[in-house]
């Protein structure tokens, strides 16, 4: 049977009442959790397990692909809306989204997140069902020096995209080095900066610093201007809906976000963050209206959006060829292939083809469920933002601290995160911006380790990093990002670039 | 009964805290891994077996398990509910991290299940057998390269061992920790480094679609249904296992401690149980009372010895 046919008998299977039930709960499941700042997909999945088990494979797995789309979609909810990623993924959204939610322009951005969110969904999930095994094998291409190439051309592309200043952007992405340094060292399992105290062993947590930078930060922030406040947030101006310009912006970054997004979360040591940040800085570099980045630009909410949608579909790319999890929800989705004793790998596209097919087929009506739960709740969803300040930002900082109890419950976790709440709000003050610290706690480790390992496989021979094709494109590109700029500077167009940085105040 | 199975669904979600649990489970690490499944798996068939009618997991990660561990002994002591999950990894990471916490700070209570390692190369790796694999690390020991789990872990322990068998330095050996077996199985199948190590279940899929060549396990004897040699085999006095225990809180008393065993073994006994380590993969190794008090202290101090050896622990 063709590739074509398998998929057709697979929308069959996952059309089945009960399973269109199981993915309505999972994506249901899914939206909620998403929105819970720290209850990521992973525990929800955990929870379920169990309850499952008497259930036939088909249904329960197709009830986990909701719950992960779901999980990526929600947490754009609250980005945007309530400057609190949910997900480490959609940190990013909250940037331009946020903004946005400000000038009462919230339903367009939670419209283009919603859309765009489908859109990749359904492209990338058509990528995992005819592209798949020709995916995986580029992903395996990539080992340490591909890695660590891959991380020099994020850092310089995302320092550049974020905040006014580079310097005061360098500063931040080098607190976040310095925050990620804490903890025991991948390498060799020695402890680094822990100071004795356990709980900082196991370093400190990004959704703990986000949720604390951005949600606690920001309520700090609110409370110390008072009544003064003169950022008077408009529920909605305008239309709730997108215009035609709107859509005419939104869909190039969408296609953009999910060519980015799909191949990173099929790497086996990426995941959707990068995506993300990658995904917004190519969109503040090709925009129209670079004024508008920092302002609440659409675009930057569309491919972030699109990016992180498209590698949840990327993730399956390894667990269902390679039997490879990349993320903590792939993991447990793969012990719930166990439970049931399928083994992905390989042979699972042999041995298990109604299965397969039935769970890539239900991740498109997955995909269809949350665009129809979602789209629709737009206008409610914006409501929330005529809440009366003090409320609204109580409530905000009871889901931060419930949110982060309920991932780890600890009460140094919860120290952590009034501390990191303190370092945001006087950031904030002093004009920092707050994104690069959360990414350099990101990508941070993950460039140190790669370029260890690389050096260790090679025994210190440096010129590995760059004999390898791949990485050596990766650098250039990095190294071109890096010095036209410099160059254009220098000829004298200096002016209009500086302009351009000036008004992104 | 889709109502039923809805609000089962919705209770299953929000009961995060404990209510009234006959056990409490704690799993010192993220969801998906291996103690996590260990406890999941755990709940599940003390509730089908009706050996307790409410267990709870609860997941505190971090630091090798350490982090929950020292949770467990401080709050949960007298506390004959509690039950704390663990293994061989957790017996370096106290080491490693100079954990103030240790193994003789909670009550062991039986080993359950184990598994061993496998030792793989590429297909289309020059090195054919076991022996070419000791031949090139006697040959260069920084030039065979070893992807495996985190570092101090039972992956980087077993090369340890495998390295002093073979009369080469163990401090020489290059071991490239990545987070978790498939990380390192991706750097393995991209051939990014020489041979891999890691829990046969990890590589099963691939080795038996011909990607991976499988070259020995960890066991004493061969396992049914692998077709590969032990370690020893090939002239290296090395069996390692990653084995997995259940534990009780410390502080309780003989009769408490007699209940808690009684349950445990109740459980290794059951259809439920053989039944998941079937599906699951893992080897039943239970092993309760001193028996396994006496090879817990054996397995501490050979651990202490190879972490040593390696340069891990000064």
């Amino acid at each position: 049977m063709s590739t074509f046919e398998f998929l057709l008998q697979g929308i069959v299977i996952a059309a089945q009442p009960m399973n269109l039930l199981y993915a309505l709960i999972g994506v249901t499941l899914g939206t909620a959790v998403g929105v819970l700042p720290g209850i990521g997909p992973a525990l929800t999945v955990a929870l379920l397990l169990p309850v499952t088990y008497k259930l036939d494979p088909g249904g329960s797995l197709i009830m986990f692909a909701g719950i992960y789309y779901g999980g990526m979609y929600g947490g754009s909810t609250t980005s945007i809306l309530l400057n609190t990623p949910g997900e480490s993924s959609s940190i990013v959204t909250a940037l331009e989204g946020n903004k946005m939610a400000r000038a009462g322009r919230g339903g367009p951005a939670l419209a283009t997140a919603a859309i765009g969110s489908f859109v990749a969904g359904l492209i990338a999930t058509l990528a995992l069902a005819f592209i798949a095994p020709f995916v995986v094998k580029l992903a395996l291409v990539f080992g340490p020096r591909e890695y660590f190439a891959l991380m020099v051309l994020a850092f310089v592309t995302v320092s550049s995209a974020f905040g006014d200043s580079t310097l005061r952007g360098l500063t931040s992405l080098f607190i976040g080095f310095a925050l990620a340094i804490i903890g025991i060292d991948q390498l060799t399992g020695q402890a680094r900066m822990s100071f004795g105290i356990p709980d900082l062993l196991d370093g400190i947590e990004v959704t703990t610093l986000a949720v604390a930078m951005f949600a606690i930060g920001e309520s700090l922030y609110i409370a110390a201007q008072g009544d003064l406040g003169p950022d008077k947030v408009e529920a909605v101006k305008g239309s709730v809906w997108m215009n035609r310009q709107d859509w005419a912006r939104s869909w190039k970054a969408w296609l953009r976000g999910t060519a980015i997004g799909f191949p990173i979360g099929a790497m086996p040591a990426g995941g959707a963050e990068i995506g993300t940040f990658l995904s917004y800085a190519t969109e503040k570099r090709l925009t129209k209206y670079p004024e508008e980045f920092g302002n609440g630009a659409i675009e930057g909410v569309a491919g972030p959006e699109a990016a992180n949608n498209a590698s949840a579909a990327g993730t399956l790319v390894p667990l269902l060829t390679l039997g490879l999890p990349t993320t903590a929800t792939a993991a447990i989705m793969l012990a719930g292939f166990q439970q049931y004793g399928l083994q992905p790998g390989p042979l699972l596209f042999a041995t298990n083809p109604q299965l397969v097919w039935g769970l890539i087929a239900s991740l498109l009506i997955a995909n269809f469920m949350l665009l129809v739960l979602n789209l629709p709740l737009v206008g409610l969803w914006v409501k929330l933002l005529t809440i009366p300040k003090p409320w609204l930002y109580a409530g905000i900082l009871l889901f931060a601290t419930l949110g982060t109890i309920g991932a780890n419950p600890s009460v140094f976790e919860l120290g952590m995160l009034l501390a990191f709440g303190l370092l945001g709000y006087v950031m904030r003050i002093f004009g920092y911006p707050i994104a690069p610290v959360v990414v350099g706690l990101i990508l941070g480790p993950l460039a140190e380790q790669q370029l260890r390992r690389a050096l260790a496989i090679s025994q210190g021979d440096v010129t590995v990093l760059f004999t390898s094709p791949v990485a050596a494109v990766l650098l250039v590109i990095a190294a071109a990002a890096l010095i036209v700029p410099l160059i254009l500077r220098a000829r004298g167009r200096g002016e209009v670039l500086s302009q351009l940085a000036a008004s992104e105040d | 009964m889709k109502q039923f199975f809805l609000a089962s669904i919705l209770a299953g979600a929000l009961a995060l805290p404990a209510v009234a649990a006959d056990y409490t489970i704690i799993a010192p690490a993220n969801p998906g891994g291996g103690w996590d499944q260990t406890a999941r798996s755990i709940q599940s068939v003390m509730q089908s077996e009706g050996i307790s009618g409410n267990v709870q997991v609860q997941n505190v990660p971090g630091a090798g398990g350490t982090i929950g561990l020292a949770q467990f002994a401080s709050q949960s002591a007298g506390n004959a509910n509690a039950l704390i999950v663990g293994g061989y990894v957790m017996v370096g990471a106290i080491l490693t991290n100079k954990s103030p916490v240790t193994l003789n700070d909670v009550t062991p209570i039986a080993r359950l299940t184990g598994e061993y390692e496998a030792i793989v190369v590429p297909a289309d790796s020059p090195l054919k057998t076991m022996g070419d694999l000791v031949e090139a690390l006697k040959k260069d020991p920084g030039a065979v390269s070893w992807g495996g789990g985190s570092a101090g872990g039972t992956d980087h322990i077993a090369v340890g061992l495998i390295a002093k068998a073979a009369g080469v330095d163990p401090t020489k050996i290059n071991y490239i920790a990545f987070s978790g077996g498939g990380e390192a199985l991706a750097a393995i199948l991209g051939s990014q480094v020489t041979a891999g190590i890691s829990g046969y279940g990890e590589f099963e899929s691939q080795v038996k679609s011909g990607t991976l060549r499988l070259l020995a396990v960890s066991s004493a004897e061969r396992i049914a249904g692998v077709d590969a040699p032990t370690i020893k085999e090939s002239g290296l006095d090395v069996v390692v296992q990653n084995w997995r225990m259940v534990a009780a809180a410390p502080g309780l008393t003989d009769e408490q401690k007699a209940a808690v065993s009684a349950d445990i073994e109740k459980l290794a006994k059951s259809a439920g149980w053989q039944e998941t380590l079937k599906t699951k993969g893992w080897q039943d190794t239970y092993l309760a009372g001193d028996a396994f008090k006496e090879q817990l202290a054996k397995d501490v101090s050979a651990t202490e010895t190879v972490l040593k050896d390696i340069g891990l622990v000064q």
